[in-house]
């Protein structure tokens, strides 16, 4: 077994062969751990009762739109705070100290306000991507080297041809790590609520597996959401590694 | 102009808070909203210092703080302890780093009712998600860690014929410092995340429960005490752990 990722595979399925195999003889209870077998069975009935393609596509809209919201906000919030250094000495720390504060542990404040609705599982993704776009927009605005800015000025660029040819192409790399964090911090945030007030998309499902007591599903619903995570994270960590080939 | 900066940026941030304060106080009397949804300052300074003053919020206090205690102290172990081992096995880190990678991006509190079904609605669950949830950046920071140790620390630990175990405790570890507290640091947010929303989802003690009895209750202004305490007794651990990191990483 030489490939590394081939071990990987084969060491989660003999896992689940154990497991599978330690609650058919009645060490594990399968209420406590349904079997694997079962769990798998489940994904068929995820997909047609719990309709899981369309709770996926509610996730993911709530989180596109979380996204969007907040970048649309923060992406001039950042700009703004650059161009004016006393709004930026002002606020970056407490955008720091906001980006390393539990802020998902607010949302009960908007289910007080927006009720179990779209609207609180979207704020509160939003809320929370907001703060590293932010941050990220500032601190790579903020750290264009000195010098491109004096080879542009040497060539008497306007302040526009400044900012598009030279500030905002040399800032965009620490722009898009920001707006990297940001996505994964909204559909994190946005998965979570849905199951904290049983409302949405993939995180109400799991939420409402449990609450009926349906175990393989709700194992089922929780893999299909880490495999999303999988996948997020591996096409962001490609993305960014072909990005940079260009 | 060097010395009207701070005064500057001193008098933009008091600015903020009073019109951010203002502008509250003016929602919550205008009656564009039901009162108690938006309540005056008044009443929320007042429902603190009522929650303070109460014992009950010190017994749930220190039912969350044994939780996030217990669930990061295990944490920490096997967090570190898998981090050394992917970062000296390259093999066994490139077969099971992907899917640490995809359980680190994934929101822990979906894996609340799994602890729940093995552990019950009690404390250990608590205790159970705040270990799973603080493992990762633990794992992910140790496992780099590992990586960026000097390669000639380790040949000359090596020359010494030391054996593995004292190299990791010899090299390895006093080397990593920095990166094992980072993630410790990262760990410790999560992990308080975890416990707190575990709590405010099924529980019959703790802070979060506390916030969500008051939520249950419709005792808005209490909820808003609560969750501000909560928020920044948070914030307070992360400011101290950050303090930690700087003074080791000078």
């Amino acid at each position: 077994m030489r490939s590394p990722i081939t071990a990987g595979l084969c060491t989660l399925l003999l896992l689940a062969i154990l497991i599978e195999l330690v609650i058919m003889a009645g060490l594990i209870s399968p209420f406590v751990i349904p079997l694997p077998s079962r769990v798998v069975l489940a994904v068929g009935k995820l997909w047609t009762a719990e309709d899981l393609p369309l709770a996926f596509g509610i996730t993911l809209a709530e989180a596109a739109v979380a996204v969007a919201l907040a970048t649309a906000v923060a992406v001039p919030a950042g700009y703004v705070m650059w161009r004016l250094p006393v709004l930026g000495a002002a606020y970056r720390p407490w955008l720091g100290a906001l980006f390393a504060a539990p802020t998902v542990l607010l949302y009960p404040l908007f289910l007080v306000l927006f009720g179990r609705s779209h609207t609180t599982v979207v704020a509160m993704g939003a809320l929370t991507a907001a703060i590293p776009i932010t941050l990220h927009v500032l601190d790579g605005l903020t750290g264009v080297s000195r010098t491109l800015e004096n080879v542009g000025r040497s060539f008497n660029v306007t302040g526009g041809q400044l900012f598009w040819k030279i500030q905002l192409p040399a800032a965009a790399p620490t722009i898009f790590v920001g707006l990297r964090l940001g996505l994964i911090y909204g559909l994190v945030n946005v998965i979570g609520i849905e199951f904290l007030i049983v409302y949405g998309g993939l995180g109400r499902v799991v939420s409402s597996m449990y609450d009926n007591y349906e175990f393989p599903g709700m194992y089922a619903a929780i893999i299909f959401i880490v495999l999303i995570a999988f996948l997020l994270f591996w096409v962001l960590e490609h993305g960014e590694k072909a990005s940079r080939t260009f | 102009m060097g010395a009207s900066r701070p005064f500057a940026v001193t008098l933009v941030r008091i600015a903020t808070l009073v019109i951010v304060l203002s502008a509250w106080e003016a929602l919550a009397r205008s009656g564009l909203v039901y009162q108690d949804v938006v309540p005056p300052l008044a009443s929320i300074a007042g429902a603190a210092i009522n929650i303070l003053l109460d014992p009950t919020f010190y017994y749930d206090a220190a039912v969350t703080i044994g939780e996030i205690v217990g669930g990061y102290a295990l944490s920490v172990v096997a967090g570190v302890g898998v981090g050394l081992l992917f970062g000296l096995q390259p093999f066994v880190r490139a077969a099971f780093i992907p899917y640490v990678n995809a359980l680190a991006t994934t929101p822990k509190i979906i894996f609340l009712p799994i602890v729940m079904l093995a552990f019950g609605v009690g404390p250990a669950s608590k205790v159970a998600l705040g270990a799973f949830a603080g493992f990762f950046p633990v794992v992910l920071s140790t496992s780099a860690g590992v990586l960026q140790v000097d390669p000639t620390l380790v040949k000359v630990a090596r020359s010494y014929n030391l054996t593995t175990w004292q190299t990791i405790r010899k090299v390895h570890l006093p080397a990593m410092r920095v990166p094992i507290v980072t993630g410790m640091r990262l760990g410790l947010g999560v992990a308080v995340i975890a416990v707190l929303l575990a709590e405010i989802k099924f529980s019959n003690a703790g802070l979060g429960f506390l916030a969500i009895d008051f939520y249950d209750h419709f005792e808005i202004a209490s909820l808003y005490a609560t969750l501000l305490i909560i928020f920044f007794l948070a914030a307070a651990v992360n400011s101290g752990m950050s303090r930690l990191e700087r003074s080791l990483q000078r």
